[in-house]
Protein backbone atom coordinates (compact mmCIF):
# COMPACT_ATOMS: atom_id res chain seq x y z
CA UNK A 1 0.00 0.00 0.00
CA UNK A 2 1.37 3.52 -1.07
CA UNK A 3 1.62 5.92 1.84
CA UNK A 4 -0.40 8.96 1.93
CA UNK A 5 1.78 11.39 3.54
CA UNK A 6 -0.19 14.55 2.68
CA UNK A 7 -3.52 15.99 0.95
CA UNK A 8 -2.09 15.97 -2.39
CA UNK A 9 -1.30 12.27 -2.03
CA UNK A 10 -4.83 11.74 -0.88
CA UNK A 11 -6.07 13.40 -4.28
CA UNK A 12 -3.78 11.40 -6.28
CA UNK A 13 -5.60 8.35 -4.58
CA UNK A 14 -8.58 9.72 -4.98
CA UNK A 15 -8.50 9.94 -8.41
CA UNK A 16 -6.81 6.49 -8.74
CA UNK A 17 -9.75 4.88 -6.83
CA UNK A 18 -12.30 6.50 -8.63
CA UNK A 19 -13.32 3.33 -11.43
CA UNK A 20 -13.78 1.24 -8.78
CA UNK A 21 -16.11 3.85 -6.67
CA UNK A 22 -18.38 3.84 -9.79
CA UNK A 23 -18.96 0.21 -9.90
CA UNK A 24 -20.23 -0.02 -7.15
CA UNK A 25 -23.22 1.98 -7.76
CA UNK A 26 -24.13 3.35 -4.72
CA UNK A 27 -27.68 4.51 -4.96
CA UNK A 28 -28.22 8.19 -5.33
CA UNK A 29 -31.78 7.75 -3.55
CA UNK A 30 -30.93 8.02 0.97
CA UNK A 31 -34.41 6.43 1.26
CA UNK A 32 -32.85 3.20 -0.47
CA UNK A 33 -30.08 2.75 1.79
CA UNK A 34 -29.89 1.06 5.24
CA UNK A 35 -29.28 3.71 8.39
CA UNK A 36 -27.36 2.70 10.80
CA UNK A 37 -27.59 5.59 14.22
CA UNK A 38 -24.65 4.62 16.81
CA UNK A 39 -25.71 6.57 20.18
CA UNK A 40 -22.33 8.69 20.72
CA UNK A 41 -22.95 10.39 24.04
CA UNK A 42 -21.14 9.98 27.39
CA UNK A 43 -22.77 6.98 28.20
CA UNK A 44 -22.32 5.22 24.56
CA UNK A 45 -18.54 6.81 24.24
CA UNK A 46 -17.54 5.41 27.73
CA UNK A 47 -19.01 2.01 26.67
CA UNK A 48 -17.09 2.18 23.15
CA UNK A 49 -19.56 3.39 20.69
CA UNK A 50 -16.62 4.74 19.18
CA UNK A 51 -14.99 1.16 18.30
CA UNK A 52 -18.31 -0.21 17.04
CA UNK A 53 -18.93 2.99 14.97
CA UNK A 54 -15.74 2.79 13.25
CA UNK A 55 -16.70 -1.41 12.88
CA UNK A 56 -19.76 -0.78 11.35
CA UNK A 57 -18.32 2.42 8.44
CA UNK A 58 -15.33 -0.21 7.37
CA UNK A 59 -17.27 -3.25 7.34
CA UNK A 60 -20.78 -2.18 6.16
CA UNK A 61 -18.54 -0.93 3.25
CA UNK A 62 -16.09 -4.41 2.56
CA UNK A 63 -19.33 -6.20 2.41
CA UNK A 64 -20.79 -3.94 -0.15
CA UNK A 65 -23.51 -2.90 1.94
CA UNK A 66 -25.31 0.36 0.90
CA UNK A 67 -25.46 2.25 3.95
CA UNK A 68 -25.31 5.79 5.72
CA UNK A 69 -23.44 5.29 9.51
CA UNK A 70 -24.35 8.49 11.48
CA UNK A 71 -24.19 9.52 15.08
CA UNK A 72 -27.02 10.26 17.32
CA UNK A 73 -27.12 11.31 20.65
CA UNK A 74 -28.23 9.27 24.05
CA UNK A 75 -31.59 7.48 23.16
CA UNK A 76 -32.18 7.04 27.63
CA UNK A 77 -30.36 2.88 27.38
CA UNK A 78 -27.73 3.96 29.32
CA UNK A 79 -27.51 0.45 30.70
CA UNK A 80 -27.41 -1.17 27.18
CA UNK A 81 -24.68 0.94 25.51
CA UNK A 82 -23.07 0.74 23.09
CA UNK A 83 -26.89 1.01 21.87
CA UNK A 84 -27.18 1.63 17.96
CA UNK A 85 -30.47 1.83 15.66
CA UNK A 86 -30.92 0.55 12.71
CA UNK A 87 -33.22 1.35 9.70
CA UNK A 88 -33.70 -1.36 6.77
CA UNK A 89 -35.66 0.57 3.86
CA UNK A 90 -39.47 0.16 4.03
CA UNK A 91 -38.77 -0.97 7.87
CA UNK A 92 -39.32 0.30 11.24
CA UNK A 93 -36.58 1.23 12.91
CA UNK A 94 -35.06 -1.48 15.25
CA UNK A 95 -32.60 -0.60 18.26
CA UNK A 96 -30.22 -2.86 19.21
CA UNK A 97 -28.42 -2.71 23.04
CA UNK A 98 -24.87 -4.49 24.29
CA UNK A 99 -23.33 -4.11 20.82
CA UNK A 100 -19.59 -4.77 20.18
CA UNK A 101 -17.85 -5.50 17.75
CA UNK A 102 -18.98 -9.45 17.51
CA UNK A 103 -22.47 -8.45 18.14
CA UNK A 104 -22.21 -5.95 15.18
CA UNK A 105 -21.24 -8.63 12.67
CA UNK A 106 -24.47 -10.62 13.91
CA UNK A 107 -26.51 -7.55 13.36
CA UNK A 108 -24.93 -6.91 9.48
CA UNK A 109 -24.97 -10.59 8.94
CA UNK A 110 -28.53 -11.08 9.85
CA UNK A 111 -30.22 -8.24 10.00
CA UNK A 112 -29.40 -6.41 7.50
CA UNK A 113 -28.50 -8.65 4.81
CA UNK A 114 -31.32 -11.26 5.55
CA UNK A 115 -33.82 -9.46 7.92
CA UNK A 116 -33.31 -12.17 10.37
CA UNK A 117 -34.16 -10.99 13.86
CA UNK A 118 -31.42 -11.25 16.42
CA UNK A 119 -31.02 -11.28 20.25
CA UNK A 120 -30.48 -8.16 21.82
CA UNK A 121 -33.37 -5.35 20.64
CA UNK A 122 -34.68 -3.44 22.83
CA UNK A 123 -38.39 -2.83 22.41
CA UNK A 124 -39.84 0.64 21.47
CA UNK A 125 -42.58 0.29 24.32
CA UNK A 126 -39.57 0.19 27.19
CA UNK A 127 -40.47 2.65 30.12
CA UNK A 128 -38.02 5.66 29.73
CA UNK A 129 -37.72 8.20 32.40
CA UNK A 130 -39.72 10.19 30.33
CA UNK A 131 -43.12 8.44 29.35
CA UNK A 132 -42.64 7.82 33.38
CA UNK A 133 -43.02 11.34 34.06
CA UNK A 134 -46.42 11.41 31.55
CA UNK A 135 -48.03 8.76 33.53
CA UNK B 1 -13.42 7.66 29.48
CA UNK B 2 -10.24 6.05 28.67
CA UNK B 3 -8.32 8.52 26.99
CA UNK B 4 -8.72 12.29 26.06
CA UNK B 5 -9.47 11.97 22.87
CA UNK B 6 -12.94 10.15 23.70
CA UNK B 7 -13.26 13.43 26.44
CA UNK B 8 -12.88 15.41 22.90
CA UNK B 9 -15.87 12.97 21.26
CA UNK B 10 -17.81 13.58 24.03
CA UNK B 11 -17.67 17.30 24.64
CA UNK B 12 -18.28 17.88 20.86
CA UNK B 13 -21.32 16.16 20.76
CA UNK B 14 -22.48 19.26 22.61
CA UNK B 15 -21.00 21.71 20.34
CA UNK B 16 -23.28 19.84 17.78
CA UNK B 17 -26.60 19.97 20.02
CA UNK B 18 -25.78 23.48 19.88
CA UNK B 19 -25.89 23.57 16.20
CA UNK B 20 -22.72 24.42 15.61
CA UNK B 21 -21.66 24.95 11.75
CA UNK B 22 -17.54 25.04 12.70
CA UNK B 23 -16.05 23.35 16.06
CA UNK B 24 -12.16 24.36 16.91
CA UNK B 25 -10.30 21.38 18.40
CA UNK B 26 -6.85 22.39 19.99
CA UNK B 27 -4.37 20.35 22.02
CA UNK B 28 -1.70 22.34 23.57
CA UNK B 29 1.55 21.17 25.19
CA UNK B 30 3.65 22.85 27.08
CA UNK B 31 6.66 20.51 28.52
CA UNK B 32 8.63 23.76 29.72
CA UNK B 33 5.96 25.12 31.86
CA UNK B 34 4.51 21.21 31.99
CA UNK B 35 0.82 21.75 31.09
CA UNK B 36 -1.44 19.99 28.54
CA UNK B 37 -4.64 21.68 27.38
CA UNK B 38 -7.24 20.80 25.41
CA UNK B 39 -9.79 23.12 24.22
CA UNK B 40 -12.32 23.09 21.97
CA UNK B 41 -14.30 26.21 20.37
CA UNK B 42 -17.38 26.52 18.46
CA UNK B 43 -20.08 29.36 17.35
CA UNK B 44 -22.87 26.81 18.17
CA UNK B 45 -25.94 28.74 20.13
CA UNK B 46 -24.06 29.43 23.36
CA UNK B 47 -25.09 29.28 26.98
CA UNK B 48 -26.32 32.08 29.62
CA UNK B 49 -23.96 32.65 32.46
CA UNK B 50 -27.10 30.70 35.07
CA UNK B 51 -26.12 27.36 32.69
CA UNK B 52 -22.76 27.97 32.62
CA UNK B 53 -22.87 27.76 36.53
CA UNK B 54 -25.13 24.49 36.54
CA UNK B 55 -23.18 22.78 34.10
CA UNK B 56 -20.54 21.30 35.75
CA UNK B 57 -22.99 19.59 37.81
CA UNK B 58 -23.56 16.11 37.06
CA UNK B 59 -27.28 16.09 38.02
CA UNK B 60 -27.97 19.21 35.37
CA UNK B 61 -28.41 18.35 31.90
CA UNK B 62 -30.35 20.18 28.63
CA UNK B 63 -31.71 16.49 27.07
CA UNK B 64 -35.10 15.09 28.09
CA UNK B 65 -34.14 11.24 27.65
CA UNK B 66 -32.30 10.99 31.20
CA UNK B 67 -31.90 12.98 34.19
CA UNK B 68 -27.99 13.40 34.41
CA UNK B 69 -25.45 14.46 31.89
CA UNK B 70 -21.90 13.46 32.45
CA UNK B 71 -19.97 14.73 29.67
CA UNK B 72 -18.34 18.16 31.31
CA UNK B 73 -18.26 16.89 34.81
CA UNK B 74 -16.17 13.74 33.87
CA UNK B 75 -13.50 16.43 32.22
CA UNK B 76 -13.43 18.66 35.27
CA UNK B 77 -12.91 15.51 37.42
CA UNK B 78 -10.21 14.36 35.13
CA UNK B 79 -8.51 17.48 34.84
CA UNK B 80 -9.13 18.38 38.94
CA UNK B 81 -7.86 14.99 39.57
CA UNK B 82 -4.46 16.17 37.26
CA UNK B 83 -4.02 19.47 39.44
CA UNK B 84 -5.66 21.01 36.59
CA UNK B 85 -9.06 22.93 35.76
CA UNK B 86 -11.95 23.21 34.06
CA UNK B 87 -12.36 26.93 32.05
CA UNK B 88 -15.76 27.15 30.51
CA UNK B 89 -16.33 30.84 28.05
CA UNK B 90 -19.70 31.30 26.82
CA UNK B 91 -22.04 33.77 25.07
CA UNK B 92 -25.20 33.31 24.00
CA UNK B 93 -25.65 33.49 20.00
CA UNK B 94 -21.88 33.51 19.40
CA UNK B 95 -20.59 29.91 21.11
CA UNK B 96 -18.76 28.62 23.61
CA UNK B 97 -15.18 27.62 24.52
CA UNK B 98 -14.09 24.97 26.76
CA UNK B 99 -10.85 24.49 28.26
CA UNK B 100 -9.13 21.35 30.24
CA UNK B 101 -5.94 21.93 31.60
CA UNK B 102 -4.18 19.27 33.43
CA UNK B 103 -0.45 19.24 34.49
CA UNK B 104 1.66 17.40 31.61
CA UNK B 105 3.27 14.84 33.48
CA UNK B 106 0.77 14.04 36.45
CA UNK B 107 0.65 10.36 36.70
CA UNK B 108 -3.36 10.53 36.58
CA UNK B 109 -2.89 12.24 33.12
CA UNK B 110 -5.15 10.42 30.55
CA UNK B 111 -3.10 10.13 27.01
CA UNK B 112 -4.09 11.83 24.25
CA UNK B 113 -5.16 8.32 22.59
CA UNK B 114 -6.72 7.94 19.24
CA UNK B 115 -7.22 11.80 18.17
CA UNK B 116 -6.64 11.33 14.24
CA UNK B 117 -9.48 8.37 14.35
CA UNK B 118 -12.15 11.04 16.47
CA UNK B 119 -11.66 13.56 14.33
CA UNK B 120 -11.96 11.58 10.98
CA UNK B 121 -14.77 9.75 12.76
CA UNK B 122 -16.38 13.47 13.56
CA UNK B 123 -15.88 14.68 10.71
CA UNK B 124 -17.86 11.50 8.35
CA UNK B 125 -19.97 11.49 10.71
CA UNK B 126 -21.24 15.32 10.61
CA UNK B 127 -20.35 16.12 6.88
CA UNK B 128 -22.62 19.64 7.31
CA UNK B 129 -20.09 20.84 10.23
CA UNK B 130 -16.55 22.20 9.59
CA UNK B 131 -13.97 20.86 11.93
CA UNK B 132 -10.48 22.05 12.38
CA UNK B 133 -7.50 19.83 14.70
CA UNK B 134 -4.55 21.96 15.77
CA UNK B 135 -1.72 20.38 17.66
CA UNK B 136 1.01 22.49 19.17
CA UNK B 137 3.57 20.93 21.39
CA UNK B 138 6.93 22.73 22.40
CA UNK B 139 6.89 25.02 19.25
CA UNK B 140 6.08 21.94 16.70
CA UNK B 141 3.30 22.79 15.17
CA UNK B 142 0.35 20.44 13.01
CA UNK B 143 -3.32 21.42 12.09
CA UNK B 144 -6.13 19.83 9.68
CA UNK B 145 -8.79 21.62 8.95
CA UNK B 146 -12.79 20.12 6.89
CA UNK B 147 -11.89 23.08 4.29
CA UNK B 148 -8.90 21.38 3.26
CA UNK B 149 -9.78 17.75 2.97
CA UNK B 150 -12.63 19.48 1.19
CA UNK B 151 -10.58 21.16 -1.51
CA UNK B 152 -8.23 17.85 -2.30
CA UNK B 153 -10.86 15.32 -2.07
CA UNK B 154 -14.40 16.84 -2.82
CA UNK B 155 -17.55 17.33 -0.66
CA UNK B 156 -17.24 14.93 2.76
CA UNK B 157 -20.50 13.70 2.39
CA UNK B 158 -19.61 11.74 -0.75
CA UNK B 159 -16.43 10.85 0.29
CA UNK B 160 -15.39 6.85 0.20
CA UNK B 161 -14.64 4.51 3.24
CA UNK B 162 -11.23 4.11 1.73
CA UNK B 163 -10.42 7.39 1.13
CA UNK B 164 -11.65 7.94 5.04
CA UNK B 165 -9.30 5.04 5.96
CA UNK B 166 -6.32 6.75 4.00
CA UNK B 167 -7.29 10.16 5.72
CA UNK B 168 -6.73 8.81 9.46
CA UNK B 169 -3.49 7.05 8.15
CA UNK B 170 -2.40 9.93 6.49
CA UNK B 171 -3.48 12.15 10.14
CA UNK B 172 -1.83 9.89 12.43
CA UNK B 173 1.38 9.67 10.27
CA UNK B 174 1.68 13.49 10.14
CA UNK B 175 1.31 13.87 13.93
CA UNK B 176 4.47 11.71 14.13
CA UNK B 177 6.42 13.11 11.84
CA UNK B 178 5.74 16.71 12.78
CA UNK B 179 7.20 15.40 16.55
CA UNK B 180 3.84 17.11 18.67
CA UNK B 181 2.71 13.44 19.45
Amino acid sequence: MTKIKSLADLKNKKAELQSKIALREKSDKPEGRVLVKVAMATCGIASGSKEVMEYFMEELDKRNIDAIVRQTGCMGYCYAEPTIEVTVPGKEAVVFGYVDNKKADEIIEKYIRNHELVDGIIPVNYQTIENDKEE
Amino acid sequence: MKDISLHVLDIVQNSISAGASFIDIGVFEDTGENSFRVRIGDNGRGMSSEVIQKVTDPYYTSRTTRRVGLGIPLLKQNADQCEGCLIIESEQGKGTLIEAVFVHDHIDRPSLGDIAGVFVLLISANPEIRFRYAHIRDGKQYSIDTEEIKDAVGDIADIDQDIIRYLKQMIRENLEQTGVL
